[in-house]
């Protein structure tokens, strides 16, 4: 076991470099840079670009500066944002709860619909529920994010006035965030109300970009349950009798979800696409937003050092994934 | 301490501080729905109008201000002041009195006098201890408007009283001062802070003697304001005000439409009707100090001849870009600076329409089966919708006079590089809204010789027009200046470095118990004026 969770760490020096670099690199391969961005319209002269440049040490051989970044994430220092001076890890603090909450609540969203709907179809294979659910997947996941946020909020905001527009919570309510998780902080914080606001203000976000995943999970589950449901020891326990519940939820759903779980996994790693436009729709104080800004801005600070930090916790939850495989698992551990 | 009793603690400590800063909320609070988060808090560091507003427009004066709705100076923490015979010394008085804001984190112990004048404008020079108080700190306003080579210094004459010397006669300089980034900051505050070794501070928590103060900033999320009660022009009518960041036009609109904010600025031209249409909103449209062109690269062949460039210029349909681009919400533009402007030559005559003459006249310049470039701006700005579809419109314009025109785009940032460069191909879409109101800020900044390189796009240098540009900086007498200007108007559209596409109104839409809300043709956006009926 000590070896296994010693590879695992090991494995982690390389796998942080390479991203380092790719974090590093990723945004210089663009055309443009940093300096220009703080004139606007107005432009600069070739000699005060020249010295600016100078002064944020971008002309610094382009080694040194990876190796300045490297020193920097090695002593926890991210740098400090060019656009808005201030540092990038404090706004990273500031601003990741609120894409993690907002994914944590599409990915249950999408979970506890899809699932349920999945199975629903595939033991109805055939049905007009069957079609009509997987017909609205189909059209869900090809809805445009932008197009899908809008119209949601002119309907339930605008029209029915059931949810509010966007931001995170009703403005009345104000405390300094204590976890930044809004559900957690309203209720230690703001009182009743302000929970009541913190949730209304996450629905339409969530429903947003829980679509796609929905969509996805609903038709894996109905597809993996529609093969299991075709294998010969479903056969043998109707055969042998059992119940049609237990014969579904025991035997056959138990093996239709682990290509469910991956296609889980997957999509978790895809909401931070969908995460980006949703924030910009609903006004979301997210890591999305601020990225994308980062990148239009050339703000190279921001956009290696957003990176890094998201490749960190990424490699920090592989990790803890992959230990606790080695503990349910011992043949993992074994190898 | 076990868990139960940390979170108990926890949450008393919590309800406390949330309790005691809800309380806070007063009765008349106005929620402004801005287009994007502020990069920080002080006001000289940034150029984007979303910090301005945050903070030289909210938090801070300056020694003359633009009088509310116009781009006309007026005294404001200067109660008055002289000009040198030679233009050269400018001597401000200090009104008597003004108080800096009592915050939650600084209690100022004096009143402003002439070391905060003297220390707004020091410290924004290179070598002085704050020019890299904080990472990444740079004044680009200050280097914009050419200040540490204009201003040969600003000394302290007694308490209230203030001297700038300059290296030349300057005609816009107090349209200049005026401007955010001439904001008068708090030196006891700075000092305070130095010696505290935090003078990130500065930009984080700022300390002014404008009309609201600061309270709080979520980032990317809501500014938080309260009216400043010791304000020396008397206690604004709000109680606070809020900034709501909303980046996305249509949710701005949906947002005022819900009540979730009872001001808001730039919507989608598409939306205006509607907005228009609604009996709960007022709609303010005004004619923006803006114009948008076409600016020919005039070194490139054949765009260096003068009979070419009015050839196209006669070649393009303006109204058919207003209505199909700005949706009616502008005007056709025939002179560099807007009809608002002072100085504006009413007697100009726009190049008409006509894409037979078109024609002839570029048959006439020996041009033949042209083929050039057409840069449409990546993104929308007040003074242009869509770059994308006006290229379009160009585009088929010239394709009915033979001009084969292929239109490309970059990334704004890049646009805006490889634009400045003398060097680029073609002809680009850009623009320009005024940040002073004084016409120099228009024709020097995007015309004249000095600014080929940088902000002027045509890349175009003719001695005559910059020398009239030049003289006009310098004379003092607004009625000379006036006659200079419209001279300098001539020449350009003799010599048509651009072609001139439009002047695009500026919206602002509120609910309908705001009141006292005045538009700046600025760009800036201020609410010490503004009421809310309860």
């Amino acid at each position: 076991m000590f070896r296994y969770i010693a590879s695992r760490v090991l494995l982690l020096i390389p796998t942080f470099i390479g991203i380092s670099f790719v974090a590093f690199i990723f945004i210089r391969l663009l055309p443009g840079d940093p300096v220009i961005a703080l004139a606007g319209e107005r432009g600069m002269t070739p000699e005060r670009h020249q010295l600016l440049m100078d002064q944020f040490g971008f002309n610094r051989p382009i080694w040194e500066q990876y190796f300045s970044f490297l020193w920097g994430v090695f002593h926890g220092d991210f740098g400090t944002s060019i656009a808005s001076k201030r540092p990038v890890l404090a706004d990273f603090r500031a601003l990741f709860p609120a894409t993690l909450e907002l994914s944590i609540c599409a990915m249950l969203f999408a979970v506890i619909i899809g699932i349920p709907a999945g199975i629903f179809a595939a033991v109805k294979r055939g049905s007009i529920f069957d079609q009509l659910s997987m017909g609205i997947a189909l059209v869900g996941y090809s809805m445009p994010i932008f197009w899908w946020g809008i119209l949601l909020i002119i309907l339930f905001a605008g029209i029915l006035h059931w949810t509010p527009v966007s931001g995170r919570m009703d403005l009345i309510y104000f405390f300094k965030p204590t976890t930044g998780f809004m559900l957690i902080d309203s209720l230690i914080s703001g009182g009743k109300g302000a929970f009541k606001s913190a949730v209304s203000h996450l629905i339409l976000p969530t429903i947003v970009l829980g679509t796609i995943p929905l969509a996805v999970i609903a038709r894996q589950t109905r597809s993996a349950m529609l093969e299991v449901l075709g294998e010969d020891y479903v056969r043998t326990a109707r055969a042998k009798g059992l119940e049609p519940k237990r014969v579904i939820g025991v035997h056959a759903l138990r093996n239709a979800m682990i290509p469910v779980i991956t296609t889980i996994g997957l999509q978790m790693g895809l909401l931070m696409a969908g995460a980006i436009l949703t924030e910009t729709i609903f006004s979301w104080p997210g890591i999305g937003k601020w990225m994308i800004d980062a990148i239009s801005r050339r703000d190279y600070v921001v956009v290696q050092g957003g990176l890094m930090l998201v490749a960190l916790i990424v490699m920090v939850v592989n990790l803890i994934v992959d230990l606790l495989y080695a503990v349910i698992n011992p043949r993992i551990r074994v190898k | 301490m076990n868990t139960y009793k940390k979170l108990l603690a926890a949450t008393a400590l919590a309800m406390l501080t949330g309790g005691l800063m809800a309380g806070g909320a007063a009765a008349k609070t106005l929620v402004f729905c801005s287009e994007a988060a502020p990069g920080g808090f002080d006001p000289a560091l940034y150029t984007g109008g979303e910090t301005l507003d945050a903070t030289g427009q909210a938090v801070f004066n300056k020694l003359v201000e633009f009088k509310p709705g116009t781009s006309e100076v007026e005294p404001a923490l200067a109660d008055s002041w002289t000009i040198s015979d030679d233009g050269l010394e400018y001597t401000f008085k200090l009104h008597p009195g003004v108080k800096f804001q009592t915050t939650s984190y600084f209690t100022p112990s004096r009143e402003l006098n002439a070391d905060d004048v003297v220390f707004s404008f020091e410290r924004q020079k290179e070598g002085s201890p704050w020019a890299k108080y904080v990472d990444g700190a740079s004044y680009e306003y200050f280097e914009g408007m050419d200040f540490p080579k204009l201003i040969k210094s600003v000394e302290k004459v007694d308490d209230l009283t203030v001297k700038v010397t300059l290296t030349k006669p300057n005609a816009p300089m107090l349209a200049n001062l005026a401007m955010d980034f001439s904001s008068i900051v708090s030196k006891e505050y700075a000092d305070k802070l130095m010696a505290d070794k935090t003078p990130g501070k500065f930009n984080e928590q700022p300390v002014g003697t404008g009309p609201f103060q600061f309270v709080d900033y979520q980032l990317n999320t809501a500014i938080r304001y309260e009216a400043n009660p010791d304000y020396y022009k008397g206690k604004v009518k709000l109680d606070s005000l809020i900034f709501a960041v909303t980046p996305d036009a249509a949710v701005r609109v949906q947002k005022l439409k819900a009540g979730e904010c009872q001001l808001t600025i730039y919507p989608d031209p598409a939306d205006v009707e509607g907005l228009k249409a609604d009996t709960n909103l007022n709609v303010i449209q005004e004619e923006g100090l803006n114009v948008s062109t076409l600016a020919y690269n005039t070194t490139q062949a054949p765009f260096d001849k003068p009979e070419v460039r009015k050839a196209l210029n006669q070649a393009i349909d303006k109204k058919a870009i207003v209505d199909a681009v700005y949706l009616g919400q502008g005007t056709p533009a025939i002179n560099p600076i807007p009809p608002t402007m002072w100085s504006y030559n009413k007697s100009i005559k726009d190049d008409e329409y006509n894409p037979e003459a078109a024609k002839a006249a570029l048959e006439k310049a020996g041009v033949k089966d042209l083929s050039m470039k057409i840069w449409a701006m990546p993104v929308a700005r007040p003074y242009m919708p869509n770059g994308r579809r006006t290229a379009e419109l160009i585009q088929s314009d010239f394709a009915k006079v033979g001009v084969k025109a292929e239109i490309v785009t970059f990334d704004w940032q890049e646009y805006l590089k490889q634009a400045s460069d003398p060097k680029h191909d073609g002809a680009v879409i850009i623009g320009w809204t005024g940040d002073n109101g004084d016409p120099d800020n228009f024709l020097a900044t995007l015309l004249s010789c000095q600014a080929v390189g940088t902000s002027n796009r045509a890349a175009w240098c003719n001695q005559e027009f910059t020398d009239l540009i030049n003289k006009a900086a310098v004379v003092s007498d607004p009625a000379e200046r006036t006659k200079l200007y419209e001279e300098a108007q001539v020449v350009f559209k003799r010599e048509a470095p651009w072609a001139t596409l439009a002047h695009s109104l500026v919206t602002t839409a509120m609910t309908k118990n705001v009141s006292g809300y005045v538009p700046s043709p600025l760009g800036v956006h201020n609410f010490a004026s503004v009421d809310v009926a309860e």
